[in-house]
């Protein structure tokens, strides 16, 4: 059955990967979805170009708090000139499940939020 | 608690046959939409292969009739909610009508005026007052409401410097009513307009505003199984009484240069064409569901909400908010984002509301960031309120 809360989903879901947020940081910022009431808050503490470590704490739907949990596992690591060519799809790829047009919005929230730290805007 | 089906027949609603994820559709969100009855697509069918024309306008057989068909259908709407022809004003939705009515009220409105709502009030039912207020440097109260839903300090807040309370019927979330006729005397009393949000109520109980006593009132088509058309009520020396808010064809009477005079109300509110099309579909749904019978349909989809309630005892998780008198619950499991249960409900066929049902006050009044909501219509059965509990164990399965 196609189903979005596939175990890897639940898995980090009930186990984010990078929750907490961090001693010392370089970027940060905090972004909500108003009408679904998630929010994430985002850490980025820079080494030389690289995201050196990354953290998030957050609240919301399953699929806005797991999708963010991977990210932050995937862009660990990565120049900023890495993370800048990442598209939107390459987020939902993440997930590995189709997501559907009303969920699209959860699955960018960290996204969105790291975007916004790392560069002041949405790009 | 033994609940039989209303309906023999839920084929005569086309698309409950349809199958959604393999499975066939429990359509449990009629608070947001009610789908159609089969006369309902055939009189908008009637419509546009052998009627359409313009109203008002055509010196020639095809818009008499239309035009005859239109008004009629005005009469049967008034007819639904005890009201005169010339009392209903046709819309684009419920927002529209109540939009309309604060643009209506904005002279009536003065310097540090008060308009009262409540914290159950829809989005609609709000944002137009506040913005009402802004322009008039008046204030907007709300009236708070105790956690059955139930209003709490009415008294305190509906007073001399009231010039408007507007508030619902029938809470779109809690499902609890309010008691209208009450708050008609208060608000009179205090030389205040009553305007009723009836959304929710038209299409689920039988309702006369002549007994209610308000000045206003709106509702829409498509959450009584008709297409998007609004309703406005208001009483007729009201509507005679005040300006309209939109101008154009058909509202008015002469037109010079420099300036122009209004046509005869209800029209003088109607600029423009209007939905014929809506119209006539929503004379078909009313048609429809009376003949049910609008009390047998109020106690038997309350009767399906009561047992859903009852179920939901056996789902530890489940809290239930309010006191539902309708057809409409809300809830939530514990742990789990309402998004994620709607989400996981939908994969098995059965459609439910979830969020905040743009009642964003109210969300916060509760501490909460959004509910899941039920709502039943007469099509409903007691076997669809079993696949619903059946569908939110699974919920609790996929994340225990």
């Amino acid at each position: 059955m196609h189903s979005l809360y596939k175990e890897h989903i639940l898995d980090h879901y009930k186990n984010p990967r990078n929750f907490g947020l961090l001693k010392e940081f370089d970027k940060e910022f905090s972004d909500s979805n108003p009408l679904c009431g998630d929010e994430i808050k985002i850490q980025v503490k820079l080494s030389g170009n690289k995201i050196g470590a990354i953290g998030f704490t957050g609240r919301g739907c399953a699929i806005s708090q797991a999708s963010t949990s991977m990210l932050t596992e995937m862009v660990v690591g990565k120049t900023i000139e890495d993370v800048k060519k990442m598209t939107n799809d390459d987020v939902i790829k993440l997930l590995g499940v189709q997501v559907t047009a009303s969920r699209i919005k959860c699955a960018l929230l960290g996204w969105v939020a790291l975007k916004k730290a790392l560069y002041g805007v949405e790009l | 608690m033994k609940t039989a089906t209303l309906m023999k027949n839920s084929s005569e609603f086309p698309v409950l046959r349809r199958l959604i994820n393999g499975k066939k559709l429990v359509y449990a969100d009629n608070a947001a939409t009610m789908q159609s009855p089969k006369c309902v697509v055939e009189a908008m069918n009637k419509y546009m292969t052998t009627q359409h024309a313009n109203v008002h306008r055509g010196i020639y057989k095809l818009s008499e009739d239309l035009t005859e068909e239109y008004e009629n259908a005005r009469k049967v709407v008034a007819d639904f909610i005890g009201a005169k022809p010339c009392e209903i004003v046709f819309t684009k939705n419920a927002t529209e009508s109540l939009n309309i009515v604060a643009m209506m009220l904005k002279d009536e409105v003065k310097f540090k005026n008060e308009v009262a709502v409540t914290y159950l009030e829809h989005h609609s039912n709000l944002v137009p007052w506040q913005e009402l207020v802004k322009k008039t440097n008046g204030f907007l109260k709300l009236i708070e409401v105790n956690s059955d839903g139930s209003l709490a300090n009415l008294n305190e807040v509906v007073n001399s410097k009231t010039k408007i309370l507007a508030t619902t019927h029938a809470s779109n979330v809690l499902g609890n009513i309010l008691p209208v006729k009450e708050l008609a005397k208060i608000a009179h009393k205090n030389g205040a307009y009553y305007v009723v949000d009836a959304a929710q109520s038209v299409p689920h109980m039988k309702i006369n505003v002549k007994d209610m006593d308000c000045d206003f009132l709106s509702f829409s088509g498509h959450k009584i199984g008709a297409p998007g058309i609004g309703v406005l009520y208001g009483k007729e020396e009201l509507l005679k009484k005040l300006e309209p808010v939109m101008y154009g064809g058909n509202m008015v009477r002469c037109v010079d240069k420099e300036d122009s005079g209004w046509t005869d109300i209800p029209w003088k509110f109607e600029a423009g064409t209007p939905n014929v099309m809506g119209a006539l579909g929503l004379v078909a749904a009313i048609k429809y569901f009376d003949a049910v019978g609008m009390k047998k349909i109020a106690a038997y989809e309350n009767e399906l909400a009561k047992l859903f309630i009852d179920k939901l005892k056996t789902i530890e998780n489940a809290i239930v908010y309010g006191n539902t008198e309708t057809g409409i619950v809300s809830f939530n499991l514990v742990g789990i984002h309402p998004h994620d249960v709607a989400e996981i409900l939908d994969e098995e066929g059965i459609a439910i509301r979830a969020g905040n049902h743009c009642a964003q006050v109210l969300m916060k009044r509760f501490g909460i960031e959004g509910t899941c909501r039920v709502s039943f219509a007469c099509y409903n059965t007691a076997d669809e309120v079993d696949k619903i509990i059946a569908g939110l164990q699974k919920v609790n399965e996929v994340f225990k």
